[in-house]
């Protein structure tokens, strides 16, 4: 058997399982929706907030499986109730914004996991923690694939917006277009992100979702329109070759798809030609 | 005829700071008002105040109108210091000046044939045409004071703002920047310009404002520039402050 058959069967051989395709198609719908957002955090350095919203959510998923509710509903409900919750507390005290990010996301998370120790639970720690890709449920799917359309419809129809306001807020202010409005959709349309990266990576590693593909693109070309396909390349790739991945070598799904997106960072970090270490030193535009 | 500019007894405060103390201002349309002063001497927070960026007491007048109306119409133009501009940002010269025409179009901010027509004029006009497609940073310093001078003539803003327009400029950019400012008051454009290079205020303002959270001086730039006035504000004489500069 040469190399590229083999390299076909690697491909090939879990596709024949359902739950492979099923995590397949969560995790590459959850990577580019993630990947298109990520290109604005990176940009505007939202990064921790991700990280915040992220964990936010854990009460609002107990909550939903004590009631028998979509996780979704629960987790949105706190994604965004703490970003308002953050915003409103860095308003009103002295206490400057990362500060009020890591109180406010530990907080939440804290009230998750003592909800959970009281919770009777057919709910895993672990599967909300750390993802659960291969045991998708058919709503799972659904909402997943819904909130994807959401955001997606969202972006395509104020992209320009969206940048307009991570380059220039006052300029958008001047012309009278709210930079407020603006950062309050992008706060909900991360909000919304995260909980469909909840899906394929779980709590805990959501935040790379929503951080690397973005970062890895902005290392590789001057043009947003080229980072954003770049984005969502390198997060379909990451997707796919994570989850594959961890059919063959029996690791954890989210865990792959992450270290999957990170070595393709560390690959732009060191060889991207217009921004990596190691290119060649070209003298600086003028 | 209503003043293009008008403010009448701004004060603001940040937190127990004043940063402006009763600051009125009066700039007839088709006129250059050059607003001096020394770093923290109000000449950012007297363009927030004009932006309606931040909470002032008094009143403001755009045209006649209130700054939320004269925004929403696109009557004022504003081109950034330098240092409020993230250069690395993935954007082009032509996105950049493209952003001028966001307030005319729909919710979408897709461009029309007449959007494009006007960044191409406005890019013509700022001799940038050439450089269109370059990132933003990948600008000499004139080159991108022009860019953002081309978004606002792209916004066809009857007001222009420009907060330090020659700080990070050489001197032959700094002539050409002068002479599109002159250009455009030619036009009949309204322009507030912050310096604190004294040598190009007699060539381009009609008149000048000499700021220390209050107004110390205003009228034509001779009369600002004297030396005894120069003294109160900057501690130095006129002609030492323009051989720093240049």
């Amino acid at each position: 058997m040469d190399v590229l058959t083999g390299l076909a069967q690697w491909f090939a051989q879990p596709l024949q399982f359902e739950f492979v395709q099923r995590a397949l198609l969560v995790s590459v719908v959850a990577g580019a929706v993630c990947a298109v957002l990520s290109c604005w955090m990176t940009l505007v350095g939202w990064s921790l907030m991700g990280d915040a919203v992220s964990h936010a959510v854990l009460p609002g998923v107990v909550l939903s499986y004590m009631f028998g509710l979509p996780f979704a509903l629960g987790a949105l409900v706190f994604g965004a109730g703490s970003v308002a919750l953050i915003g409103a507390v860095n308003r009103t005290s002295r206490v400057k914004e990362d500060a009020v990010i890591g109180v406010v996301f530990t907080a939440m998370f804290a009230l998750g996991l003592v909800m959970i120790s009281r919770v009777p639970s057919q709910t895993d720690l672990g599967h909300i923690l750390f993802g659960n890709v291969l045991g998708v449920s058919d709503s799972d799917i659904w909402q997943v694939l819904i909130l994807a359309g959401v955001v997606l419809a969202a972006v395509w129809y104020k992209h320009r917006d969206l940048t307009l306001y991570a380059f220039d807020p006052v300029h958008a202010h001047s012309l009278g277009i709210s930079p407020r409005l603006l950062e309050t959709l992008l706060l909900g349309l991360l909000s919304v992100t995260v909980v469909v990266a909840l899906q394929a990576v779980g709590i805990i590693l959501v935040v790379a979702m929503v951080v690397v593909p973005g970062a890895t693109a902005y290392l590789l070309t001057d043009r947003f329109e080229r980072m954003l396909l770049i984005s969502v390349a390198v997060a379909v790739a990451a997707a796919v070759t994570g989850v594959l991945a961890s059919f063959h070598l029996d690791v954890s799904t989210g865990g792959s798809i992450v270290l999957a997106q990170a070595a393709a960072f560390a690959l732009a970090y060191l060889f991207s030609p217009s921004h990596g270490l190691l290119r060649r030193r070209a003298p600086a535009p003028a | 005829m209503s003043a293009a500019i008008e403010v009448e007894g701004a004060t603001v405060r940040y937190g127990d700071v004043l940063a402006l103390d009763e600051v009125s201002l009066t700039v007839a349309p088709g006129r250059v008002c050059g607003l001096l002063g020394t770093n923290g001497s109000g000449k950012s927070t007297l363009f927030k105040t004009l932006l309606g960026l931040v909470p002032a007491d008094g009143t403001v007048r755009i045209l006649g109108r209130t700054g939320a109306a004269a925004r929403k119409e696109g009557l004022i133009g504003y081109v950034p210091q330098s240092e409020q501009v993230d250069w690395a940002f993935p954007v082009r010269v032509r996105d950049v000046v493209m952003m001028g025409r966001y307030g005319r179009m729909g919710p979408r901010r897709r461009p029309r044939a007449a959007d494009r027509e006007a960044v191409g004029r406005a890019l013509e006009r700022t001799r940038l045409t050439d450089l269109a497609d370059r990132q933003i940073g990948a600008l000499s310093g004139g080159q991108r004071k022009r860019a953002f001078i081309a978004r606002a003539i792209a916004q066809e803003s009857a007001v222009l703002l420009l907060d330090e327009p020659f700080a990070g400029v050489d001197k032959r950019s700094e002539a050409t920047v002068t002479e599109l400012l002159l250009q455009l008051r030619g036009e009949g454009h309204t322009l507030l310009v912050s310096t604190h290079d004294l040598a190009q205020v007699p060539h381009l303002c009609d008149e000048a404002l000499l700021l220390q959270r209050r107004v110390l001086a205003r009228g034509t730039p001779e009369q600002v520039l004297r030396p005894q006035v120069l003294m109160e504000a900057f501690g130095v004489h006129p002609e030492e402050e323009a051989t720093w500069t240049s």
